[in-house]
């Protein structure tokens, strides 16, 4: 096993998302699957191939500082749960 | 005896016209959630695109605070879940940011000393959280609002330094107008890590984190009362505990956070929607070559071409807009010391009054010039003048006007004012011979009379002197 339930319970928690345990059992195997996968990548021959941060051969892509359109604010409200005075309404947030 | 170790960051909005990534205005105060678009709300499918602004602004801050600018450098995500941050990730950089290892001189009781800046990098501003009843309300105009991080080592070693550091970095950031620093308005923003260590040790003691500050003199507060909270800890022989503190204003103390902070796990990994940067020496000269004017710079040739105190120079240069006033001024009516005095005294209490800065208070450099002539003419008092500079901000009038319809110049006919005095001295027999006698105070009596026979239009120096002479004749 290259990842355990605790990691697997781990990783689902820092993206907020809960998994009874036939979808713990579920996703470790398939996640399993992933690393094993990964693990075969890593033993390729990368010695003549360049590091890169980036899959296409392009850099520097700017734009210039002019303005474009923004959405309307009704129309933004329409992806809200809940919406009072034009903002977005969330359960209360502690500091 | 402990020592304290301090290390700042600080997050400068950076002044564009648009987003750092897309093409919503960069505004404070539009309506809730008006600024916003399918990228900076994360919506899916939709890609963002570096502003050259802002990575232009980044590399002037960066090159100004000494910085080595990296000729690769690239954005990563940073993972974590708030409400102010649609995507579930920040537009940050992680492992190639845009600068490293420089350093900012400052001045500490005469004094100079170097704190190293860590490193400079770009990134994207969270939305604004409301507090309200119930719920908490979210406005996503700020949202990808262009950011720059600026992290020093913790090599700062009193809250003082602390403090100069701030107010020099304030100044070059907005010497370079990359970012107008407003810390009431958010666009500055400083948290701080303290920690103590017994003098001569190697290791740095535990830090605690102080966040919510507003303004500098709050960072400063803040951690002269963590040291204080640290040292008393430690001399009972507990240990400190790294966590994240609050300053709280009202009550002047710093508080734990209430939500238990889990060990932060952000997920970096290179963003994959933006590629990386390259930039070449020619590039980073060609920024360097146009950095305008810094404070420092400013501040040395100040004292040289204008021999003005270091005192004054400092005050004139914390504002490049007063700075620039002040050469104006020079240039109209070369009386450098006459003109810093007026913008160091009652100019800058006619701003503060007014909540206004030099631009937009309305008065241009020969309206004061003017002005100051008069009083160094001594066609009016100082005093008068302060009441002419008062009225003419209130009004559409001109200098010369007021000074007319107040009926405010000084005698300046020796005749009128010999008139005056004669007329004093025949009145007041008793005084002068007090004054034969010996008695200095009769003198300044006397003088008084004839400011009020003058109505005050008399120059109190002047009728001083004519009427000493007139007593050693009588
Ligand atoms: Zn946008």
């Amino acid at each position: 096993m290259i990842i355990s339930k605790d990691d697997v319970l781990k990783v689902a928690n820092l993206a907020r998302i809960e998994l009874n345990q036939e979808e713990l059992n579920l996703f470790s195997g398939q996640l399993e699957s992933v690393l094993e996968f990964i693990a075969k990548l890593k033993k390729a021959d990368v010695s003549s191939v360049k590091p890169m941060s980036h899959i296409l051969d392009i850099q520097n892509v700017l734009r210039a500082d002019i303005p474009g359109e923004s959405l309307p604010n009704a129309l933004v409200l329409k992806n809200a749960p809940e919406s009072l005075k034009g903002h977005f309404r969330v359960p209360k947030v502690i500091e | 005896m402990y020592e304290t170790v301090i290390g700042l960051e600080v997050h400068a909005q950076l002044k564009t016209r648009t987003k750092a990534f897309c093409g919503c205005l960069n505004e404070f105060g539009a309506p809730a959630n008006t600024r916003t678009c399918p990228v900076c709300l994360g919506f899916p499918g939709s890609l963002p695109v570096l502003n050259e602004m802002a990575f232009e602004h980044g590399m002037k801050a960066a090159l100004a605070l000494n910085c080595q600018i990296q000729n690769f450098t690239k954005f990563d995500r940073k993972h974590y879940f708030y409400p102010d941050l649609p995507k579930n990730y920040q537009i940050s950089q992680y492992d190639l940011p845009l600068a490293l290892d420089g350093g900012l001189k400052i001045k500490i009781k005469d004094r100079e000393k170097t704190i190293p800046v860590k490193r400079v990098h770009l990134e994207e501003d969270a939305g604004k959280l409301i507090h309200e009843g119930e719920g908490s309300l979210v406005d996503y105009n700020r949202a990808g609002v262009p950011l720059l991080e600026i992290v020093t080592e913790p090599e700062i070693h009193s809250p003082d330094e602390a403090y100069e550091y701030l107010s020099e970095l304030k100044a070059i950031l907005k010497y370079l107008e990359v970012s107008d620093c407003d810390m009431e308005k958010g666009s500055l923003r400083c948290d701080a890590n303290i920690s103590l260590r017994l003098i001569g040790a190697e290791k740095l003691g535990t830090k605690t984190e102080l966040k919510n500050m507003n303004s500098f003199k709050a960072v400063r507060e803040a951690l002269n009362y963590e040291i204080k909270r640290q040292t008393g800890i430690l001399e009972s022989g507990q240990r400190i505990i790294q966590e994240t503190l609050l300053w709280d204003e009202v009550s002047a103390k710093t508080v734990a956070m209430r939500s238990k902070e889990e060990a932060m796990d952000y997920r970096y990994f290179t963003e994959p929607d933006l590629p990386g940067f390259v930039l070449t020496e020619e590039k980073i000269k060609a920024v360097k070559d146009n950095l305008p004017e810094l404070p420092q710079a400013l501040k040395q040739r100040f004292i040289r071409d204008y021999g003005l105190s270091d005192y004054d120079v400092e005050i004139l240069a914390q504002e490049k807009r007063v700075a620039d006033y002040f050469e104006a001024c020079f240039k109209i009516y070369p009386q450098a010391k006459s003109i810093s005095n007026w913008l160091i005294g009652p100019l800058s209490y006619e701003l503060n009054s007014r909540n206004l800065d030099i631009q937009s208070l309305g008065l241009k450099p020969p309206e004061l010039t003017t002005l100051i002539s008069f009083v160094d003419q001594d066609k009016i008092s100082n005093l008068s003048a302060k009441e002419v500079l008062t009225a003419r901000l209130n009004s559409k009038k001109t200098v010369e006007e007021i000074i007319q319809e107040k009926d405010l110049l000084q005698i300046c006919d020796s005749g009128e004012l010999s008139a005056i005095i004669d007329a004093v001295i025949s009145a007041n027999q008793k005084s002068v011979q007090d004054y034969s006698s010996g008695k200095a105070n009769a003198l300044m009596f006397l003088v008084g009379q004839v400011m009020r026979q003058s109505k005050g239009k008399a120059n109190p120096k002047v009728a001083q002197e004519m009427l000493k002479e007139k007593l050693t004749n009588v």
